[in-house]
């Protein structure tokens, strides 16, 4: 399995990505750069977290016209998995790939902590190696991570089980405490939590490993069916 | 050339922390009459009348870019400038 991991000027967790995949996954990964214009050769999309050209204008809204982006949004409109974390996820919902907005923590305060999550759908390519409402532990680190969508499309996310990670204490103000959601289609998945930073003892969790091995388990289904 | 100066604000909904830490930091320097802030953005774009009329090619540049609609909403003043 061939994983792209887009670079923008100001990412800082695409190394951290990368490793994680290559050396504890031994799955392949590129970091590709955000003039990009084909995907066509990779199987997985992860846009990595950071702060892609400054967070100038709003975290996410620079990236969201970078060249790599209209590449992205053709890979996922394939049904392809295409994952954001942290500054990825405010990159797909800036692009549209995911409702709502990440807006500033409700303590005005950068927070980075571990934070504990429960994972409500496992029901997704991301999330299949999971137990049914299991709990993980994982590192959070960011400014702009306070979820935000109106009624309607809670209520919409709500019915199509889209909500796929929750906090258990609510750190930054998300709506109904939201950590990470998918698209309806279920090819598209944004969080703010780091599984990245949580794959190997040593960083304090291994609860981040899950997601990766759950792409890999879908893939080798898909390509050996 | 016109100057189209743009401001963009939090919806009412959304918090403001950053207004608010202002909005406190008033108060500690003793202007408790203040009742409230709000922080936003504000622009200054010089252009030239494009393909389309230049009110609709400002309102699109808000919409696809100085602000993002889920959060927060915008206004703007187009003025033509003396050459």
């Amino acid at each position: 399995m061939k994983f792209a991991v887009p670079v923008f000027p100001g990412s800082n967790c695409d190394h951290d990505m990368v490793n994680a995949l290559r050396d504890i996954l031994k799955a392949d990964a590129d970091l590709v750069p955000a003039t990009t214009t084909d995907l066509t050769a990779y199987d997985a999309v992860i846009l990595p977290g950071g702060f892609s050209y400054g967070d100038y204008l709003r975290s996410g809204a620079i990236a969201r016209f970078a060249p790599v982006m209209t590449a992205v949004q053709a890979f996922a409109a394939t049904g392809k998995p295409v994952m954001g974390i942290c500054n990825g996820f405010q990159i797909l919902t800036e692009a549209g790939l995911l409702p709502g907005a990440l807006q500033a923590n409700r303590s005005a305060q950068f927070i980075c902590e571990t934070s504990d999550l429960i994972v409500r759908n496992v029901e997704t390519q991301f999330t299949s190696d999971y137990a049914a409402e299991a709990h993980l532990q994982l590192p959070i680190a960011h400014g702009e991570g306070n979820y935000y969508c109106d009624e309607a499309t809670l209520a919409e996310l709500r019915a199509n089980h889209q909500i796929v990670f929750e906090y258990v204490d609510n750190p930054n103000g998300s709506v109904a405490n939201i950590a990470g959601i998918i698209n309806r289609q279920g090819n598209v998945l944004g969080m703010m939590p780091h599984p990245e930073r949580a794959v190997e003892a040593i960083l304090g969790s291994t609860d981040g490993l899950g997601i990766f091995k759950s792409l890999l388990a879908r893939h080798e289904e898909a390509t050996h069916a | 050339m016109y100057l189209a100066k743009v401001y963009v604000t939090y919806k009412e909904s959304i918090l403001d922390p950053k207004g608010e830490a202002v909005h406190d930091a008033l108060h500690r320097l003793g202007y408790t009459n203040v009742d409230s802030v709000e922080l936003g953005k504000y622009f200054e774009i010089k252009l030239i009348a494009g393909k389309q009329p230049v009110e609709a090619e400002v309102d699109e540049m808000c919409d696809r870019l100085l602000a993002n609609v889920n959060m927060e909403s915008y206004r703007y003043e187009i003025t033509e400038m003396e050459a």
